[in-house]
């Protein structure tokens, strides 16, 4: 037994010491770089910072353009929680039919939700469809558009989910009264907590951090997302290295709160439908 | 209509088949109706399919976004004889398969370690994934500064122990492969999360059968862990391909396709010809990623799954 411990010690110590520096020492750096002042940062050096101004470079961030980041944000929360829960709903209803319904359709329906798994979008075109809709540049479009892009691999994972809960509730439920509207929203889909927990976090994380969609979609600073800023300010201000470091710190924490909230029912939800295909 | 029609029908064999039952009562069947299909074909058609169909036209004019004219396969031909085009087509299947190749090696390797008897494994778990949360472009923006060829961390760490300093981004021989190497550190984790998932799912009782049997851990790896994880390995296989063959994101924020066209894939081409103006050759570039794509994809889905059923 005494063997076993050693070598788990040792390779775990190993481990932690390759992980520090593969995987920690980036992120200290983005923490030190937001905390300099402008000249000690574009040294690029990994060093302590000769001043702190972590508050200081903060305040300068939330104020930048006239404070173009709150609005940046209100946007991406706005895109991001409507194209999420338009997504988790639709996904939900039509996994769930796809599941429950054994037709000899299935196989074509099946045959699309891959499809728009596999197939990379025609940006222009969708452009185009977007001028026509009157929607081109505008939230809604984006929105849509998210929406529409996370519809294959929440179907999927959703599809994989019903298949473990028993038909036998639904039959109950259908003695009991209950119609089809009824025995989905009241009776399964409360059941399905578990995947639209991981649905609405996978799907939020993408859609948050989603840079392409909004290049091409959401022209202008008026509806810019917080990846389209960082961007921007990456290419405009280059003498100002801590504050764009600082930006970077700030649009990391939206994803990382809803991760650690939802930690251990996404990969439970993600497990049982990837292993099942 | 036809749910209703459908229904009625349902109703009828169900009556025949079940002669006790109840004129009202309808088959279960009846209960999950078509029409939570509608809005889902509503988005999907206008959004994806309609654009999709309307590359295929549009990669044959020249457009404008308000009028076209055909041209024919010119925009191919184009694509396909401008050097500074053609490249980033092999650029696109070359990452592609390092970093599918790469996430799917790692990251078994690291699932096999999170998995087993090791100090500090939650801690370890946490730290792998959580690059796959922080925004792709954050990323970028590190590793362009901690990769300067001249003031960056690493290149001071290289010349503190006399190495030579490669311009990693700037290099035309390197960039691409520096830039597959972010991607790599950036989603090794969602890898690493799949394999776990299969690994935990064998039951526990081949381990001990094999260790009973004298079995040693290599062996163990090989007969037991690697064959019983294929469904995990397609799953991951397909995901990264799917992702590294489009992949853009990482790649306009770090080198934007430079230095001159050297790490430009088919997909950063596709937004430097709708930037200059040229829709039509854009829209032929997305119609050659979605060949690259479907040709790699289909067949490849195909067999992994068929692997998968013999299992």
């Amino acid at each position: 037994m005494t063997r076993v411990r050693v070598r788990a010690w040792t390779v775990g110590i190993i481990a932690i010491i390759v992980s520090i520096v593969v995987f920690l020492v980036p992120f200290m750096f983005v923490v030190l770089q937001a905390s300099k002042d402008p000249a000690d940062a574009s040294s690029l050096a990994f060093s302590w910072p000769k001043h702190w101004q972590f508050i200081a470079n903060l305040r300068a961030v939330l104020q930048t353009n006239e404070g173009i980041i709150w609005r940046a944000f209100l946007n991406s929360a706005i895109l991001t929680v409507t194209s999420v829960t338009i997504t988790v709903i639709l996904a939900a209803m039509a996994g769930y039919v796809l599941a429950r319904r054994k037709t000899k359709w299935n196989g074509v329906v099946n045959f699309f939700v891959l499809a728009g798994l596999i197939v990379p979008p025609a940006v222009v075109p969708t452009i185009w469809v977007l001028q026509r809709l009157r929607l081109f540049g505008t939230l809604q479009g984006m929105i849509l558009i998210e929406a529409t892009f996370g519809l294959s691999f929440s179907i999927l994972l959703f599809r994989a989910f019903v298949g473990t809960i028993p038909r036998e509730l639904d039959e109950a439920a259908v003695i009991d009264g209950a119609g089809p509207f009824s025995l989905f929203f009241r009776v399964v889909l409360p059941l399905l907590r578990p995947v639209v927990v991981t649905v609405a976090v996978v799907q939020a994380v993408f859609v948050f951090n989603d840079f392409a969609g909004p290049l091409y979609f959401l022209p202008g600073n008026e509806h810019a997302t917080v990846q389209l800023t960082l961007f921007t300010f990456q290419s405009q201000n280059l003498s100002f290295y801590n504050l764009l470091f600082m930006d970077i710190l700030l649009i990391t924490i939206p994803p990382l709160i809803a991760y650690i909230f939802s930690n251990r029912q996404i990969v439970a939800g993600l497990t049982s439908g990837a292993i099942k295909g | 209509m036809s749910t209703t029609n459908t229904a009625a029908a349902n109703q009828a064999v169900d009556v025949i088949t079940e002669p006790h039952a109840s004129k009202k009562r309808r088959t279960i069947k009846s209960y999950y109706p078509r029409s939570f299909f509608i809005p889902t074909i509503v988005l999907y058609v206008v959004f994806f399919a309609i654009p999709s169909v309307a590359s295929f036209y549009f990669s044959l004019t020249r457009w404008s976004l308000f009028d076209s004219h055909f041209i024919g396969f010119d925009n191919f031909v184009e694509f396909f004889q401008n050097p500074q085009l053609y490249t980033s087509f092999i650029h696109t299947l070359l990452y592609g398969v390092i970093t599918s190749g790469a996430k799917v090696i790692i990251g078994f390797f690291l699932a096999v370690l999170l998995t087993g008897p090791v100090v500090g494994r939650g801690y370890l778990r946490a730290v792998v994934f959580f690059p796959v949360l922080v925004s792709t472009i954050g990323v970028g923006i590190m590793y362009k500064s901690l990769l300067d060829p001249f003031h960056g961390m690493v290149n001071a760490v290289l010349r503190f122990f006399g190495l030579p300093q490669p311009g990693w981004f700037t290099d035309p021989h390197l960039a691409i492969y520096t830039i597959a190497a972010v991607d790599i550190w950036k989603g090794v984790g969602i890898a690493t999360l799949i394999f776990m998932a299969g690994i935990v799912a064998i039951p526990r009782e081949y381990f001990e059968a094999a260790r009973i049997d004298g079995a040693g851990a290599w062996k163990i790896l090989r007969e037991i862990t690697i064959p019983l994880s294929k469904g995990a390995t397609a799953t991951v296989i397909i995901l990264s391909l799917i992702g590294g063959l489009r992949s853009f994101d990482i790649i306009w924020v770090t080198t934007g396709g430079g230095p001159g066209f050297t790490s430009d894939v088919i997909a950063s081409v596709i937004y430097k010809e709708y930037q200059a103006g040229f829709y039509g050759l854009s829209a032929a570039g997305n119609v050659v990623l979605f060949l690259v794509v479907t040709v790699i994809m289909v067949p490849l889905t195909y067999v992994l799954n068929r692997k998968q059923v013999q299992l």
